[in-house]
């Protein structure tokens, strides 16, 4: 089922959801009561915009540190900077319980086919958030050792810094709010093969195969 | 620290030990250091241990670009009982980077001879597990060398990603 998006398109439209929310609640209240009580109270709205309103405001990131930029991450569950108040308080240890992955630190190339097994695993919808100089750039380590997390996995929002202050990342993480609540389908996604869940199973063979739960496609195992 | 005549002394009694293995001495701010040929390394080590420089402290590579014979390797010994310290080096080209191992003899050595041959490419031989240590083990080059680039790639952004490399395609 394809669900279509109504516009609104004037103010006028908008009276006419408001007039037909009233006809709903006639009998328990009527005239001016309910006039009053349904300018207050009732909102109408899309199921997309109500479900993106609240992905935006619960996404639980991943406890994932690097580096020195983890010791500012850890900083903004603290009661300080507090990010509980923005429903990010909830750091998961499992991929399949986090939205969102804060790349704290510079990712070497040992490194690299780790965290993109752990983005792999987590389940849709899923975001990433590179911080630091580091996972954006390589930094200060630009050397032989160190790769930009651009390289391997879709990043939605950078945050520069070296480390990024408690504030910054605070920031990044209203920025990638935002992002969530307006601009949902982020189809730059898919050219970065970063679309979906996906598993390593185990098999018989040299090499192991990897299964996208979300196309159903079978993938060579990504160790990169 | 063994002064500039102890080191010469200590230098004697191990040239006529391994004729040959001395190559050169150096006493420089203190520290005392022996050169020696690199196929008598292990028997130079074993001299000192009996000398009471009982403690491999640490291994070290270096790459002397541009001079020849350009890779180095460092042992650092400590004798704890009169808190002396020495250098032992020694010198292989780059073509030919065979070093007999003395992990048979000092186990510490295990680890920093792997750590060596990651970073400078020196090969010891008679090593019980010669692998990379730190990199990746289908990584190509020995990136501490001087001629090794130090970045070289490119860092992706919005304004070059139309230039830089379609890996994602």
């Amino acid at each position: 089922m394809e669900v279509v998006r109504q516009k609104i398109e004037t103010p006028e439209d908008f009276r006419a959801r408001q007039l037909r929310a009233r006809d709903m609640l006639r009998g328990d209240l009527e005239g001016q009561d309910l006039e009053q009580y349904v300018q207050e109270r009732v909102l109408t709205t899309t199921l997309d915009k109500a479900v993106d309103w609240a992905r935006g405001n619960s996404l639980f990131p991943l406890t994932f540190g690097l580096a020195c930029c983890a010791i500012e991450m850890m900083s903004i569950v603290g009661a300080r900077l507090d990010i509980a108040r923005f429903g990010f308080e909830a750091f998961r240890a499992s991929p399949r319980q986090a939205d969102l992955m804060i790349l704290s630190g510079r990712v070497s190339i040992k490194m690299a086919p780790v965290v993109r097994r752990v983005y792999d695993q987590m389940l849709e919808p899923k975001f990433a958030i590179a911080m630091g100089a580091c996972s954006s750039s390589m930094g200060v380590f630009n050397n032989y050792a160190i790769v930009p997390a651009d390289k391997f996995m879709p990043v939605d929002v950078h945050v520069p810094g070296c480390p990024p202050r408690p504030e910054a990342l605070m920031h990044g993480i209203i920025k990638l709010r935002a992002m969530v609540q307006e601009d949902p389908s982020m189809g730059w996604r898919r050219r970065y093969g970063g679309v979906g869940t996906e598993e390593v199973v185990p098999t018989a063979g040299e090499h192991a195969t990897g299964e996208n739960v979300f196309t159903g496609a079978g993938t060579e195992a990504s160790d990169a | 620290m063994p002064d500039a005549t102890g080191l010469e002394l200590l230098a004697r009694d191990l040239g006529e030990r391994t004729p040959g293995s001395i190559l050169d001495t150096e006493h420089f701010r203190g520290k005392g250091a022996v050169e020696v040929a690199p196929a008598t390394i292990v028997e130079t080590l074993l001299a000192l241990r009996e000398a009471g420089f009982t403690a491999l402290m640490s291994v070290h590579g270096v790459d002397y670009y541009p001079d020849e014979p350009r890779l180095g390797v460092h042992y650092e010994l400590l004798d704890m009982s009169k808190l002396d310290r020495v250098t032992v080096r020694l010198r292989v080209p780059t073509g030919a980077p065979h070093v007999p191992s003395v992990t048979p003899d000092w186990p510490t050595a295990n680890h920093q001879e792997r750590e060596v041959y990651d970073m400078f490419g020196v090969v010891f031989d008679g090593h019980p597990d010669m692998r990379r240590i730190l990199m990746p083990e289908d990584y190509e080059g020995h990136p501490q060398r001087r001629d090794f680039p130090i970045g070289g790639e490119p860092i992706l952004f919005t304004h070059n990603e139309a230039t830089g490399p379609r890996w994602f395609e």
